[in-house]
């Protein structure tokens, strides 16, 4: 229980899933990351980049090909069946969808309860319900209601009261929003915010959206087909990103400004297949500034500042 | 539920097939007392008489007498609670335990699923009409018997219903949800993934008690089925197939009866599947 330790700290964690012609995705390769307590680190890239599998595995929900996940120092990446039943109180997920993530055949009160009674005893059960439907903005009348009577805003309060339900120390947040309409996603991304301050809460927030991302985050790391590129403080991520692809992802963010002239750094070409990856460097057959070096080696993620990394042989100073 | 009562309503074919259906569980329930007289009571004397409307009826034998004289509508009444019995034990029994297996498949998959889903391969490469007349004839004629053969032919598509249904609802982000706040695999399977994989199965399990109670009226036609000194549909079916050209009453109104109970069984589960999800079906 040591505070200086993150609480969670992941390191070379691959995921690899068969596939049904005996071909291998590599959904994740060798993504070390690190959480400090009570940080929020935002996790983006685009569709296919390996962020909700990542997501996932920290949350031993898919198992790790290789790799350890330590949380609070207990390695949970090759901890059995039993003690992680136990552990997972401890983490908790929201999910993209409000729609698939709530069974439709229970009501909110029992979704709340079947959460809320793996920690808390009976008798402090209904205040709990009251405080958890408090904390996320919902009505107390929701309890003998079932979802489909809500819209997906108020669902993702439910989820996120489920998830709060155990009184978790780390949650991870898989685009939360993106399923939302506008107007909508500024609320649950405040109330996450919220909730975060007011409960100290650690958490992973996944996105394909910078701007969503930025306003959340403390740090942020930018993943592309399965490896993190860079990560570093979110203002600088967000002003003065060092890798090429963090660049072209920054320049698609539209800026709410006519008088703005942003020169749009367009990226050629699909996401390559993450069956068979490029050699190298995975973003070189997209990269602007790809050399043939880059076929040769994979880049480490290395620091280029004092809190920032990226992977790219690229450097800023020229130094390869 | 209040829903589906509104449904009801609303469907003249459900409504009429829930009536039929409801007169023939009500007679069942109640033979001894609504029967006119005693099922088995023979009287040589008044031998395959006519039923009543037709020349030389008698108002004591309304749908008139077999070949030794028995009742013909009391021998139906009884005859109601065999074909009921059997069909809803048969369907309980078979549904339950191949949905059961289904579930497991669907949820845990592996080397699990593979061995379940091959059995329920070779379960329906056999016609299972065959099977039971074999099985039946291997271990002779009895109620139980019966029940347990047919149950056996009837759990196979149970499981694979129940399998498909799993692995869809397994696909869904509130099993994940469940995984991830360490609900045991038992606790998800029953709580998260039945409730959602119900509704198809009570359909299959229309279908399965139709088909059931026919296929107990031809084990017991064929001779090999509830033994002959319980009424049965299928039984009088058989022993009036000798008199059709001179008393076609013996064995065409339990033909009648077997026909409106099955239409109805048949007719609902139509129903109920277009009610639950009108993509299921076979």
């Amino acid at each position: 229980m040591s505070d200086s330790l993150p609480l969670l700290q992941a390191s070379r964690v691959s995921v690899r899933f068969p596939t049904e012609n005996r071909q291998t995705v590599k959904a994740v390769t060798e993504v070390s990351i690190s959480i400090g307590r009570g940080e929020v680190f935002g996790l983006v890239g685009e569709s296919g980049s390996g962020k909700t599998t990542l997501g996932k595995a920290l949350l031993r929900l898919v198992a790790p090909s290789s790799g350890s996940i330590h949380f609070d120092g207990v390695d949970i990446a090759t901890m059995g069946p039993d003690d992680l039943r136990r552990f997972r109180t401890r983490m908790q997920v929201i999910f993209q969808d409000p729609f698939g993530s709530l069974n439709p055949r229970m009501t909110v009160e029992s979704i709340l309860t079947e959460a809320a009674l793996l920690v808390e005893s009976k008798a402090s059960l209904a205040p709990r319900l009251a405080e958890l439907l408090d904390l996320v903005g919902l009505p107390s009348s929701s309890l003998p209601r079932h979802p489909h009577e809500f819209s997906g805003g108020q669902r993702q309060r439910i989820c996120i009261a489920r998830a709060l339900a155990v009184r978790p120390e780390f949650i991870v947040a898989d685009e939360p929003v993106s399923a939302l309409d506008v107007s909508i996603q500024a609320q649950i991304v405040n109330l996450l915010q919220d909730l975060q301050k007011e409960l100290g809460l650690t958490m992973l927030f996944i996105a394909h959206d910078l701007a969503v991302v930025r306003h959340i985050s403390d740090r942020i790391g930018v993943m592309y087909l399965g490896r993190m590129m860079e990560t570093g403080p979110a203002d600088v991520i967000v002003s003065d990103p060092a890798h090429p692809y963090s660049k072209a992802l920054l320049s698609a963010v539209p800026v709410p400004n006519p008088a703005t002239r942003v020169t749009r750094q367009v990226l050629s070409g699909d996401l390559p297949s993450p069956i068979n990856p490029p050699s190298g460097c995975v973003f070189r057959t997209r990269c602007p500034v790809a050399v043939t070096e880059c076929s040769q080696s994979v880049p480490e993620l290395l620091p280029v500042s004092e809190n920032q990394s990226m992977a790219c042989l690229m450097r800023p100073t020229g130094e390869a | 539920m209040n829903d589906l009562r509104r449904r009801l309503v609303r469907s003249p074919v459900a409504l009429v097939s829930v009536s039929i259906l409801g007169l023939m569980l009500l007679l069942a329930l109640f033979a001894p007392w609504v029967s006119p007289v005693d099922p088995g009571a023979i009287d040589i004397r008044t031998r395959l008489t006519p039923p009543s409307w037709m020349d030389g009826g008698s108002s004591d034998h309304v749908l008139g007498t077999d070949n030794v004289g028995r009742d013909v509508l009391s021998r139906i009444i009884h005859g109601a609670r065999v074909s009921l019995f059997v069909g809803v034990a048969t369907v309980l029994l078979g549904g339950i335990f191949g949905s059961v297996l289904g579930l497991i498949a669907g949820y845990f998959r592996g080397w699990v699923e593979t061995v379940i889903m091959r059995l329920v391969d070779i379960q329906l490469a056999f016609p299972s009409i065959l099977l039971a007349v074999a099985i039946m004839a291997l271990v002779g004629p009895s109620m139980m018997n019966v029940v347990i053969v047919l149950s056996i032919a009837t759990w196979a598509p149970f499981c694979r219903v129940a399998r498909g249904q799993t692995l869809q609802v397994c696909n869904q982000e509130y099993i994940t949800a469940a995984e991830a706040l360490g609900l045991r695999d038992w606790t998800i399977m029953w709580r998260h993934v039945v409730p959602n994989i119900i509704n198809p199965l009570i359909v299959v399990a229309s279908f399965a008690l139709a088909t059931n109670i026919i296929n107990e009226a031809s084990l017991s036609f064929l001779g090999v089925g509830v033994p002959p000194s319980t009424p049965t549909w299928g039984g009088m079916l058989g022993e009036g197939r000798n008199y059709l050209r001179i008393a076609w009453w013996v064995s065409t109104l339990p033909g009648i009866a077997l026909m409106l109970s099955v239409y109805s069984v048949n007719m609902l589960g139509d129903w109920l599947r277009d009610v639950y999800d009108p993509r299921i079906g076979d």
